[in-house]
């Protein structure tokens, strides 16, 4: 029998059993971000510990970053927050990619860019939304602050294994369907409590027809499902994303990038469960909830209670929808926007900027629609100023932001006002998610955000734009 | 750096309904500009307890006058999902709860909760929806939580079975909840292992 990747990455990271029966398992890579980090400095400082391998973690700031104005914190928390990070990497001998190095941005998006992110690897950040860099074959999962302290002092946490399961869709997608769609089918088939206690492996010809953005924009939600941590194995494309990045290995290249290779799962690996999905049973969905895994496709209809199977679920979409202020049983499609959020870890990276800049142009955003785009990175921001990105959303009525996470968790100024309702590129539409307590998130792909902007209107994609030749999965 | 094994926990307790009770809802974003965990415990749940225009206080059990003195917070399924925040459990910790019973538990809450010696036990639906009525309609009701057995008791007269993952159990009953001590003794452990990968 062989090894799935998960399991490869996890016996070569394995440092030995803890009491409690818990493996002692070695993070190679680690991540930090303003918001769950200072306790973690604070918890080492009262302990007298150092960090142990200083070079193995990196920094930057993301959550509370202002995208209009970068260098003015919108408050003095904020300011006191960046001003710890910056003090404790200093303090502690951390690469930190701060506002002028022209690196800073989303974790999850300067990790792959920076070439940090590598297969075959650990990764650990205080930030749940890690599995992101599973796209490449790594084992990366979200950890609490407490744990942060472990990886600092020891480059290590205490972890209990995970199972594997084994989500294949296979087939072609159609036009109009993108990576974003697959996850949120995903979560709606599975739930979001159906992957606690396993690892995603995301297999089948549309992953591996995937660019390793669209990857990331799959494993990013695993956590969205219930699963610390989603993974693709790495092939031809992860080799040729990495080559040449600054924190690769380049001089040894070739068998670094066979070493990489080598950890993709065995033909005959095991697996806790399987599940197989059809990709042409995948259309564009959005959320009508306040859990990710409240998806219907654009075409369906708005759940009704009286419908539900079991008095449970039939409060939890009363509850919903209540919150939503949406009616039950009608179509999704024609409900009202007031904000369009374009951007975070999920979907704020060049491809998803490029393919939206295809459609918009010749379009304008509804009058009474507020329409932000914010990319991932400072260096997602040039590549989209080099190709003349910002002007094309610009002149279709979008505001054209500096990077950060901004609107996806609204710690910095970009908030919704009341009970507004926001078509977002993002991961979440938890009650009170984008900042108000009373506002209202529906999920989906960028260019779904994109009709949904121009319509004035929850919309689908499809009858706006011509996305016959949509650069999703060909 | 001992730690003092949570074998047993008692006191009251209030229900918290719904499912995929996530960590925003437990801990709003804005109330994570801070960089200690000092005074968390006042925003817990905040969004829910009070009426954003108004600033009234809203139905939510954790207003409830006869719910004031809880310790022990029931709740649903899927109980701490989305962010992994531990500003949630913290909150929570400092709000003055002690431990949680619910039908399931997202896993990075879990863990976090766990490493701050507050039990997070799982219980079935009939049993949940038992305990919630007997709080109910007497608040005094005192639940013990028996770490060690892995069963729940209350004044009421309910004694049921509750599950928590093995490692979970004996980290807290042997006083091993925070596990940094034993991280850190194993150090040699961990420059072998860190010598063996390509990448550290």
């Amino acid at each position: 029998m062989g090894k799935s990747l998960f399991q490869k990455v996890w016996d070569s990271h394995r440092v030995g059993t803890l009491g409690d029966g818990r493996t002692q398992l070695f993070i190679g890579t680690h991540l930090i971000h303003e918001v769950t980090s200072p306790q973690a400095f604070g918890m080492l400082r009262d302990l007298g510990l150092k960090v142990k391998f200083p070079q193995r973690t990196f920094a930057t700031i993301d959550h509370i970053v202002p995208t209009e104005n970068q260098d003015q914190p919108a408050d003095p928390l904020a300011a006191e927050m960046i001003d710890a990070i910056r003090k404790n990497c200093d303090d502690f001998g951390i690469t930190y990619f701060d506002l002028k190095s022209g690196k800073q941005g989303i974790v999850h998006v300067v990790g792959p860019e920076q070439g940090i992110t590598q297969p075959g690897t650990t990764i650990a950040c205080g930030d749940s939304h890690t599995a992101t860099h599973g796209a490449f074959g790594a084992i990366a999962f979200g950890i609490g602050t407490s744990q942060v302290r472990d990886v600092l002092a020891t480059q290590t946490i205490a972890l209990q294994e995970m199972k594997v399961r084994r989500i294949e869709v296979n087939g072609n997608l159609r036009p109009g369907v993108y990576a974003k769609d697959v996850i949120l089918h995903i979560i709606r088939l599975l739930g979001a409590n159906g992957g606690i206690g396993y690892a995603y492996e995301y297999a089948g010809d549309v992953f591996d027809r995937m660019s390793m953005e669209e990857r990331m924009t799959v494993c990013n939600m695993s956590i969205e499902g219930g699963a610390r941590c989603g993974y693709v194995n790495p092939d031809a494309k992860t080799i040729a994303y990495l080559q040449g990045r600054p924190y690769v290995d380049n001089k040894n290249f070739e068998e670094t990038a066979a070493r990489w290779l080598s950890f993709a799962s065995d033909a005959d690996a095991h697996f806790d469960d399987i599940v197989k999905i059809a990709a042409e049973d995948i259309e564009p969905t959005v959320t009508w909830g306040i859990s990710p895994d409240a998806g219907i496709s654009i075409t369906e209809n708005i759940p009704d209670p009286l419908t539900a199977p079991s008095p449970e679920q039939k409060a939890s979409i009363e509850e919903a929808l209540a919150y939503m202020k949406l009616p039950a049983g009608t179509p999704i499609q024609g409900v009202k926007i007031d904000v369009a959020f374009l951007g975070s870890c999920t979907n704020g990276r060049i491809s998803d900027f490029r393919e939206v800049a295809k459609y918009i142009k010749g379009h304008k955003v509804a009058a009474n629609v507020k329409a932000i785009a914010v990319p991932g990175s400072q260096i997602v921001a040039i590549q989209c100023e080099q190709e003349g990105i910002p002007e094309i959303f610009r002149e279709a009525g979008f505001e054209w932001r500096a990077a950060g996470c901004s609107m996806c968790l609204a710690m910095n100024p970009d908030k919704l006002i009341g009970d507004q309702l926001c078509a977002s590129s993002s991961n979440r539409n938890f009650k009170g998610r984008q900042g108000s307590p009373t506002g209202r998130t529906i999920l989906m792909s960028p260019v779904m955000v994109a009709a949904a902007a121009i319509k004035g209107e929850i919309t689908d994609a499809r009858e706006i734009f011509d996305l016959t030749e949509s650069a999703a999965v060909a | 750096m001992a730690l003092d094994p949570v074998k047993q926990v008692s006191g009251t307790g209030v229900f918290i309904p719904g499912a995929d009770i996530d960590t925003d809802r437990i801990i709003p974003a804005r109330f994570m500009k801070c960089v200690t965990f000092d005074g968390l415990g006042e925003f817990a749940f905040y969004d829910v307890r009070f009426d954003s225009e108004t600033g009234k206080k809203t139905s939510h059990p954790l207003n409830d006058e006869r719910f004031k003195d809880a310790s022990i917070l029931i709740a649903g399924v899927n109980f701490g999902c989305g962010s992994s925040r531990e500003h949630a459990p913290q909150s929570l910790r400092k709000y003055g709860f002690n431990a949680v019973i619910a039908e399931s538990f997202a896993e990075i809450f879990y863990g976090n909760s766990t490493t701050l010696a507050m039990p997070c036990v799982m219980a079935a639906a009939d049993d949940i929806a038992a305990l919630r009525a007997a709080v109910e309609s007497d608040p005094t009701t005192e639940i013990t939580i028996d770490v060690e057995a892995l069963r729940v008791r209350s004044s009421s007269g309910l004694d049921f079975a509750v599950k928590m993952p093995e490692s979970a159990r004996e980290a807290l009953v042997s006083g091993r909840w925070d596990p940094i001590q034993e991280l850190l003794d194993n150090d040699a452990a961990i420059n072998d292992r860190a010598k063996a990968l390509h990448y550290v």
